[in-house]
């Protein structure tokens, strides 16, 4: 019945169990839920009283819309009304990530002083490296000294008032140096989301030209700000990714044992709950209770960190936290910030299943709160555990979906820096090389959430075997990531049976599946320092804009997502969303999204609801790309004489 | 299908570093951890190690950490299924079988007797070699450096018969590639095949059996790091760089013989971390997409016909070269090769056939020249019996626009090398003292007199047509005709002498740049003067005016000397142009004569170290050749290691013999007067130059003055032979 529905084989019996015990999940809800027509293209403006406005968006062109159209009660066009919305779903994106960023720095700041059991500086090559992009001398300091020292630089990224954001030095030279010709690099990431709040509130910004130079400059503030904080000092706190096998779907979920699933986005909380299922006490004591162990599962970006860091089992993705406790094998879910829908405690009445939240950001009715702090957050994990534990006895009917695939994740930018060459030979070129001479066309980011608007899982699915059949390599975060190992298309073996030729013998030579899982929803940042790292090894353009690349979120629904895309469209590239775009309703705006910002950036907008071709609208791109590097024919072999190998440099 | 060699380098590669283990164990049972351990002759340790990771393994216990490293660079063997990258694990893996290796092959030389010659050549009872020392990488290394040997082929194992091994070194040592041999199959070598078919082997020929295991495939990787070393200007340690300079410079690849064990996988995945690809002669797995090496990483099942060419290929390795047209092979590989008495056809030498003969370059007018004409007066060698005594006058005129009589020494003293490179062809000496060999194997292949001319004329055209047009031979065995070209050249000879000598840095205006080394040195820069030749010693003044004229946009350019800043430390205005523009804005200056103050840079070449020595006030000097302790406390390999690389180093500089004799050698610090002590050998051969420079400057025995080894390896006892002999260093101004 649900084939519609989703493409998920677990989370298909999942929902006709739903639909049998007349359970109402997200898919019942957005089936019945008629979502607003003018909201729907961004041209509802609600920011002030004398609205809401919602702006007949009728008139074929520009013009018609901007001078001649209906307007908002204060004059506000079409296009600035579009604008102002699109800029504040950039605003709270950012919002979000950066939030994250900041819970990590203050906790890793603490954790380096001491002041929190349980973390600790596990990587400090990585400590060190950032310290030297920081201007810190990492030598002969102490490392929880020197960690100190980098976390309370990187905190000053927050509340700076002037200045440049530390990581925009990360990006090309002549990426940077158009920025600051531009005016958009972030001075302080709290101040481009209060501007953009203040730009969008009533009578201030009214040109989308304007609004969107605004939002561009806080979108940085998001990937070079708060999402490359968040991943460079988790990555030090809870060790860099390295590849490591793991297991997808709710067939993770184990009946003989006590199932934790965690939930959510920020990894302080759950690396605290791994930890403590690990605690021998905690285990003997769940033998006591009648289960086999403690069975941690993630959810949503929880999932991916701690999927990327430890191999712990992905039990779905966004759309999959309410069939998770639909299996009524369940005893806890805890969740933290974002992504965390308000259907779980309803849901989970029906099953003896506890909704715990931790966040102080975070509450909601009807669930068990247990707040953490970083100072005792071990010990908040331990009788977090224990409750759940304590809840096993409780259980009713189980019903777990014999559905569980396996995946290889773990592909940091330092992963795929040594995967290419060892300890010794560690760099971009062998992907450079490949691009070059064609076996691999380009890369392709296929990232983002799901949309229950839209076949789950399908979108993600489709688009990624039609990229990786034309030869493109596809790097993943978030759900996306989760959907296409639900698939079996983050194995090595995926290669011989999806991938083009050139790409198959590429992975095979380096081992790798076709599609790279490189994290959570912060972790897009990995996507950018890969991007930097391809510009830097050179002969592929100097700048992102010159790369073969593109971006897509086909199953979008979050804000985040919408400053992500942002901030790619302000390095350079194209970005493709699926399922609906809010702006579509302003024409101009609209147009200048999708063509006119290329012109600024080299970055811009697509809008694409069929995933065969939005594939293609971003092969075309590659394909122009590599037209413009000269790199679309086959290379000559060259003979190097000695005159010809004094040019090589060493 | 790169997921099999993944596997099985990663197998042998555990299994290499097992064996180093065990190995190692029982060394340090029979010698206590404290036993030093060396390669011997070589400032650069075990050098893989050295260069990749900057450790210095000096004794047993050394190496217990670096096998430490080993295991913790080597990965799991690849999982059937859902197996993690495999790529950076497999060259980790191969890196690590490197250094278990390096292990094994330094154990070796504890045992006795050493299975290794330690020569250049194998003796009568072994044809192992072993590693090579700092001498021999030095000497071979400037070969990589100015691309006469465009890069090695490392052969593993054995060819199917004996036939094809030689076919397979021929075809080679005709491309001018060095051939490193290492491993066997089933007992068989490349190298006994070679000897089997008395091909000889060793430096001379290129051709250089390492060893039967195929361990000793690092001693051809250990010298590609020692190159970048001692030529790249690399630390211990970088190795990153070292690697990159490895792919980019040395132009060295892998072909494997025969059936590819573990162990061999484990190997070849440690030269493909150096950008060294591997061709192979079975059907292994191929592992084509690239990135690390230039092109591919190993191509397999190539026919031995086809295997030079497809290397070549896959490594990206041009070779320019001139076509000779004779009957035997003819390849710069071949300049070392040696015939042996019993295997002379016929030889020409005055010491031993009291025939005369020369060999004589000389400029005409062009409309006296037919261009490309060979002439034979006198009997050819089809006509000369086995081992007759003859006159030989080989007679080269050239013409040119561009030419002037001040070549003609140039391009005679090519003759050299130009006759060696002809497989059956010995030469050595020049003008009138010069030896020449002829094979019975050349004859047979019907080799005559004239093919001399053929490749005179071939080489001559080929590198020097920018000065020379045209250019004609006249090869003389008729002793009646051979008297008056013999005048004319033993009056040519006298008068190049005289002219030589009027050549001072006073007398030009210009002087020239080498900056030949700059590949592999880059912030190095040599400036020639007439009194101060290139420090590799194959570079004089007259050399690089030539080498400007043939080539003007090459490595020697001319420099306006300029005002000069300081006559004394030979200092100019110009000269510091062009000092500060070549280092890449790192020196500002550079004085010609001085070693204290601003001396010239090296690049790794030099044939000989000065350095001072406090005590005695004054320098010793130490050449290449010498390999033992000297009384500043650093053998030449240790002193080379310090001040190559482009640096200028107060108190050490390089240079080459030639310019011990120099009027202007160290005249800052007090000329020849300084040199307290010089090796033996080296005084020996300078022995006439010290003497005549002494007296110029008024002491009769300076020769006897100077220690050497035989009186003293330290400085005290230079000290005590220099107060015996009264040496004048001890009365000169305070060096310091």
């Amino acid at each position: 019945m649900s084939e519609n529905i989703s493409i998920c084989p677990a989370s298909l019996p999942m929902l006709d169990k739903a639909k049998n015990e007349g359970i109402e999940t997200v898919f019942d809800r957005s089936k019945e839920m008629k979502t607003c027509p003018f909201g729907s293209v961004g041209t509802c403006c609600r920011n002030c009283a004398m609205g809401p406005c919602r702006v007949n968006v009728k008139g074929e062109t520009e013009e018609e819309q901007e001078y001649g159209g209906k307007v908002g009660v204060c004059g506000a066009t079409v296009g600035t009304i579009a604008a102002r919305n699109f800029a504040r779903m950039i605003a709270a994106g950012t919002a979000a990530h950066s939030d994250h960023g900041r819970e990590v720095v203050q906790t890793f700041i603490l954790a380096a002083k001491g002041e929190t059991p349980g973390y600790e500086i596990k990587d400090e090559v990585k400590l060190k490296a950032v310290a030297k992009e920081l201007g810190i001398d990492p030598q002969n300091k102490d490392k929880n000294k020197l960690a100190v020292e980098v976390g309370e630089k990187l905190l000053t990224d927050f509340g700076r008032q002037e200045g440049e954001l530390t990581f925009i030095k990360r990006a090309p030279k002549k990426r940077q140096e158009l920025w600051k010709k531009l005016g958009i690099i972030p001075r302080g990431i709290d101040r481009e989301v209060v501007e953009i709040m203040h730009r969008t509130s009533i009578g201030v910004d009214q040109d989308y030209r304007s609004i969107l130079h605004q939002g561009n400059r806080c979108s940085l503030a998001d990937g070079y700000g708060g999402s490359m904080i968040a991943t460079a000092l988790q990555d030090i706190m809870f060790g860099t990714p390295i590849p490591l096998r793991s297991k997808v779907n709710l067939g993770v979920l184990k009946e003989d044992q006590v199932n934790i699933i965690v939930h959510g986005h920020e990894p302080l909380l759950s690396e605290m709950i791994v930890l403590a299922s690990k605690d021998p006490d905690l285990l003997d004591f769940a033998g006591k209770n009648g289960a086999a162990g403690i069975n941690i599962s993630g959810i949503c970006c929880t999932a991916n960190e701690i999927l990327m860091r430890h191999g712990i089992p992905v039990a779905g993705n966004f759309l999959q936290q309410e069939l998770a406790i639909i299996t009524g094998a369940v005893e806890a879910m805890i969740v933290d910030v974002q992504c965390v829908m308000q259907g779980l405690p309803r849901i989970a009445k029906c099953f003896h299943t506890e909704i715990i939240t931790t966040s102080e950001k975070a509450k909601m009715p009807g669930t068990i709160h247990f707040e953490f702090h970083a100072h005792n957050a071990l010990k908040i994990a331990k009788d977090i555990v224990k409750r759940a534990i304590n809840n096993f006895s409780k259980r009713g009917k189980v019903n777990i979906p014999d559905e569980s695939i396996d995946l290889i994740a773990g592909f940091s930018h330092e992963t795929i820096n040594y995967m290419l060459g060892g300890s010794f030979r560690a760099s971009y070129r062998p992907l450079n090389d490949n691009i070059i001479n064609g076996r691999i066309r380009g890369v392709v980011g296929v990232v983002g959430c799901n949309n229950p608007k839209t076949t789950h899982d399908f979108s993600h699915v489709t688009l990624v075997k039609e990229l990786i059949k034309n030869d493109v390599l596809v790097v993943q975060t978030g759900c996306a990531a989760i959907a296409c190992a639900k698939a079996g298309l983050l194995t090595p073996e995926a290669a011989k049976k999806y991938a083009g030729p050139g790409l198959a013998e590429v992975c095979e030579t380096v081992g790798i599946p076709p599609v790279l899982h490189l994290g959570s929803c912060v972790d897009n940042s990995r996507i950018l320092e890969a991007c930097s790292a391809m510009v830097a090894e050179g002969g592929l353009g100097d700048d992102y804009s010159d790369l073969p690349v593109a971006g897509a979120a086909p199953e979008w629904m979050s804000e985040k997502a919408i400053a992500i895309g942002q901030y790619f469209v302000a390095s350079g590239a194209l970005v493709v969303f699926g399922v609906t775009f809010p702006a579509t309703g302003s024409k101009g705006f609209s147009k200048y999204l999708f063509d006119e910002h290329e012109k600024i950036t080299g970055g811009k907008w697509a809008f694409e609801t069929d995933s065969i071709k939005m594939a293609h609208l971003m092969i075309d791109h590659i394909n122009k790309k590599r037209v413009a590097l000269g790199i679309d024919k086959k290379p000559q072999r060259v003979l190097y004489d000695m005159e010809l190998r004094r040019e090589l440099k060493f | 299908m790169s997921k099999i060699i993944a596997s099985a380098a990663i197998k042998g590669a555990h299994k290499i570093a097992n064996l180093a283990d065990q190995n190692l164990n029982q060394a340090i049972q029979k010698f206590g951890n404290n036993q030093k351990i060396e390669f011997p002759n070589t400032a650069y340790y075990l050098p893989i190690i050295y260069s990749m990771l900057g450790i210095k393994v000096e004794k047993l216990s050394d190496m217990v950490t670096i096998l430490d490293k080993v295991r913790n660079l080597l990965p799991e063997v690849p999982s059937p299924t859902l197996h993690v990258p495999y790529l950076g694990h497999v060259l980790d893996a191969g890196m690590a079988t490197l250094f278990a290796e390096e292990i094994i092959e330094a154990l070796k030389y504890l045992e006795n007797p050493i299975p290794y010659t330690m020569t250049i050549s194998p003796t009568s009872e072994n044809i192992w070699l072993g590693a090579a020392d700092d001498k021999i990488m030095r000497e071979r290394g400037i070969e990589f450096v100015d691309g006469s040997a465009p890069g090695f082929a490392a052969c593993v194992g054995a060819c199917p018969d004996n036939k094809t091994a030689v076919k397979l070194a021929r075809e080679l040592q005709e491309k001018n590639l060095y051939i490193f041999l290492a491993g066997n199959n089933n007992g068989k070598s490349m190298s006994e095949q070679l000897k089997e078919e008395g091909v000889q082997l060793g430096w001379e020929t290129r051709l250089i059996p390492f060893s039967k295991d195929i361990y000793g495939a690092i001693f051809a990787l250990g010298f590609a790091s020692r190159a970048a070393l001692a030529f790249g200007g690399v630390e211990p340690g970088d190795f990153k760089r070292n690697l990159i300079y490895n792919k980019h410079r040395i132009f060295a690849f892998v072909l494997a013989l025969g059936e590819v064990s573990d162990e061999w996988y484990a190997t070849a995945a440690g030269a493909i971390n150096y950008g060294f690809p591997v061709i192979s002669y079975t059907d292994i797995p191929q592992i084509l997409p690239t990135g690390v090496c230039l092109y591919e990483h190993v191509v397999s099942n190539i026919p031995f016909d086809n295997m030079v060419e497809k290397a070549l290929e896959v490594r990206g390795l041009k070779i320019v070269k001139t076509h000779v047209d004779i009957p035997v092979a003819y390849a710069s590989a071949f300049e070392g090769e040696r015939i042996r008495k019993e295997d002379t056809y016929i030889e020409f030498n005055y010491t031993r056939t009291k025939e005369l003969t020369f060999e004589f370059v000389t400029s005409k007018k062009i409309e006296e020249i037919e261009d490309g004409k060979i002439e034979v007066l006198g009997k050819d060698l089809d006509e000369l019996s086995e081992m007759s005594k003859n006159s030989l006058g080989i007679v080269v005129e050239v013409a040119g626009a561009r030419m002037q009589s001040d070549f003609e020494p140039i391009l005679e003293r090519q003759i050299h090398s130009f006759l060696n490179e002809a497989q059956g062809v010995f030469h050595m000496g020049q003008r009138n003292i010069n030896w020449i060999r002829i094979s019975k194997t050349a004859k047979d292949k019907g080799f005559l007199l004239s093919h001399i001319g053929t490749i005179l004329l071939a080489r001559i055209m080929g590198e020097y047509s920018s000065i020379v047009d045209k250019a004609q031979v006249k090869i003389i065995t008729d002793k009646n005709i051979i008297e008056k070209y013999y005048k004319t050249a033993m009056d040519t000879y006298h008068h190049r002498d005289d002219r030589l000598k009027g050549l001072t840095d006073e007398a030009v205006d210009t002087f020239y740049t080498c900056t030949l080394c700059q590949s592999f040195a880059p912030d190095h820069i040599c400036i020639v003067t007439p009194e101060r030749s290139g420090l590799c010693g194959a570079y004089n003044w007259l050399d690089g005016k030539a080498a400007y004229e043939i080539n003007p946009h090459g490595p020697n350019q001319p420099i306006p000397k300029g005002d000069i800043a300081d006559p004394i430390l030979g200092q100019w205005k110009g000269v510091n142009d062009a000092v500060y523009k070549g280092s890449h804005q790192k020196l500002e200056r550079m004085n010609a004569y001085s070693i204290m103050e601003d001396p010239m840079t090296s690049c790794g070449c030099f044939e000989c170290i000065s350095a001072i020595l406090p005590m005695a006030n004054g320098i010793m000097i130490v050449d290449r050749d010498h390999l033992e302790m000297t009384p500043c406390g650093m053998k030449f390999s240790t002193l080379a290691g310090s001040i190559g690389g482009g640096q200028q180093v107060p108190g050490f500089v390089g240079h080459s013999k030639y310019y011990i004799g120099s009027k202007k050698f160290m005249l800052a610090e007090g000329g020849i007067f300084r040199v307290v002590w010089m090796p033996k050998k080296l005084k020996d051969d300078m022995k006439d130059i010290l003497i005549a420079r002494g007296k110029e400057d008024g002491i009769e025995n300076l020769y006897e003055m100077i220690a050497d080894e035989t009186v003293a390896t330290d400085e005290e006892a230079v000290m005590t032979y220099l107060e015996k002999t009264g040496h004048p260093a001890l009365t000169m101004d305070p060096l310091m």
